[in-house]
């Protein structure tokens, strides 16, 4: 199939997903559930990453910018600058599109291919809106949070790594307080919505066609992670082409 | 009672089923059988809808399947029960929710309603002891069990059924078939079978339709097929095991 075909076929899919629930009660409860397994389940590693990083990019920073002419605070800016523009949003949904959405793709790969999906097709079910549908909001809701709590912890893991001597901790508090743009927080929460929905709606595309056996869940799941990838990547330049220049 | 009108089905450029006209009645069960190959999962298909038909008519009674709009066709498909061939349960609820969940889409009836009818069904299949269990937790007969449960919670008046026995041992397959043939009978439900199972041929075909490469090759009953002439029909039957000592007696007869 060509990249035109992929983007109908997506694009008729999505006005599936897309129609009143057949019932609300049954969304509102899988769209918990969703946000539970797609959202909870990934606080811990939004964490472990987040710090490691965090104290990784100050210690960059502070290898980089030692200069006698920069003031020592510098460190703490750049490393707050670059959790709050890239790292919190985009660099987290790739870690996210893995995670989440070869799960979302084997999933549903694995309904398709095992028949349920015929099954709820069979019952009269609007398959797409029922499986799908609390997949996308439920990942939409939750990403925001994973967000701040990545910027909260990459954050802290710079200040852990400044007290081991890499820095002053005082000078690190001191620069991630300096010239700061709340506005930066909201441009990394709107990019990570339309980063969730890729993650979301792409995985979810790619196994609700996945036909075959155990393979094709395998290979459905790998497009999933990649596409959705280079997808992020390239809605990033133009997010931030679109809000930051 | 569902009829199918001289129905045609063919993918890229190569005929599956070329105008085939039978009549599914209801109370009985009704077989489709042929060889792999033949054709007859596609005419079950396209019958449900799975698949769209090129040409001719399916009847669900008085009411035309194949012209039909889409909100038409849900509201039909709640008339509609299946049994797959793989069970189909949905893996993550357990055996009790997946009965229960075509009355949670559909049925506006209250709670306790819901739960009278779900033990009635899991009781009617043998299943009571095992509601809390996950599909993965039970064996596969168990499994064909909750499925036909699920199938009949919302009372079809049609129920299909996929390679009923496939992957089962005989003794779990006799039962299978009793049970859709009691059910049937009980609820005069329109039962359309895809099988080749002999077994399940001698022991329920109320109605037998045989295909070959497309084609009705032959219509007829448990009772008259061994004296059918349909020299396809009988390679199949007395390929199996079974009935070659039928054929033995066939052929001295």
């Amino acid at each position: 199939m060509n990249l035109f075909a992929h983007i109908g076929r997506y694009a008729m899919l999505m006005t599936q997903v897309f129609r009143t629930p057949q019932r609300w009660r049954i969304l509102g409860r899988q769209y918990i559930k969703e946000m539970e397994k797609q959202g909870l389940e990934s606080i811990l590693i939004t964490i472990i990453i987040s710090v490691f990083i965090g104290s990784a990019i100050t210690m960059q920073m502070v290898l980089n910018t030692e200069n006698p002419l920069l003031p020592k605070y510098c460190t703490g800016l750049v490393t707050r600058e670059t959790i709050l523009l890239e790292f919190s949003s985009t660099i987290l949904c790739l870690i996210l599109a893995g995670k989440v959405g070869s799960n979302i793709a084997s999933e549903i790969g694995t309904m398709r291919i095992t028949e349920q999906i015929d099954a709820l097709q069979i019952m009269g079910i609007n398959a797409p809106n029922y499986l799908i549908l609390p997949k996308i909001l439920g990942f939409v809701t939750i990403t925001p949070v994973l967000v701040i709590f990545s910027m909260f912890f990459g954050l802290l893991g710079g200040y852990i790594i400044s007290w081991t001597g890499v820095m002053p901790p005082s000078q690190y508090i001191m620069g991630i307080q300096y010239a700061f743009v709340p506005y930066y927080i909201t441009y990394s929460i709107i990019k990570s919505l339309f980063f969730a929905f890729i993650i979301a709606s792409v995985a979810s595309y790619y196994g609700y066609y996945a036909y075959g056996g155990a393979l094709e869940v395998g290979k459905a799941s790998t497009n999933a992670v990649v596409n959705s990838s280079i997808i992020i990547l390239l809605f990033n330049v133009l997010l931030t082409d679109i809000l930051l220049i | 009672m569902i009829e199918v009108r001289n129905i045609s089905k063919s993918f890229n450029g190569l005929t599956v089923l070329d105008n085939i006209s039978a009549t599914f009645e209801s109370g009985k069960t009704n077989l489709i059988i042929g060889q792999s190959g033949s054709g007859k999962t596609v005419l079950m298909k396209s019958i449900i809808g799975i698949h769209k038909v090129d040409s001719g008519t399916i009847m669900y009674g008085d009411e035309n399947f194949t012209d039909m709009s889409e909100s038409e066709v849900t509201r039909l498909r709640q008339k509609v029960g299946m049994l797959f061939q793989g069970s189909a349960l949905f893996d993550s609820m357990t055996v009790e929710e997946n009965v229960r969940f075509p009355l949670e889409m559909f049925s506006d009836a209250p709670k306790s309603y819901w739960q009278e009818r779900v033990k009635f069904c899991l009781n009617r299949v043998g299943l009571s002891h095992a509601a809390r269990l996950y599909p993965s937790e039970i064996s596969g007969g168990m499994q064909k069990r909750a499925a036909i449960a699920r199938a009949i919670v919302l009372e079809p008046t049609y129920l299909f059924c996929d390679e009923p026995n496939s992957g089962l041992d005989p003794k779990t397959s006799l039962t299978i078939d009793q049970l859709i043939q009691e059910i049937t009978r009980e609820n005069n439900i329109t039962t359309l079978i895809n099988t080749h199972d002999m077994n399940s041929v001698m022991g329920i075909g109320d109605k037998i339709i045989f295909i070959h490469q497309g084609h009705k090759s032959w219509e007829g009953s448990k009772d008259t097929i061994f004296d059918s002439d349909n020299e396809d029909l009988n390679n199949l039957v007395f390929a199996s095991a079974l009935f070659k000592d039928v054929k033995k007696l066939h052929a001295r007869h």
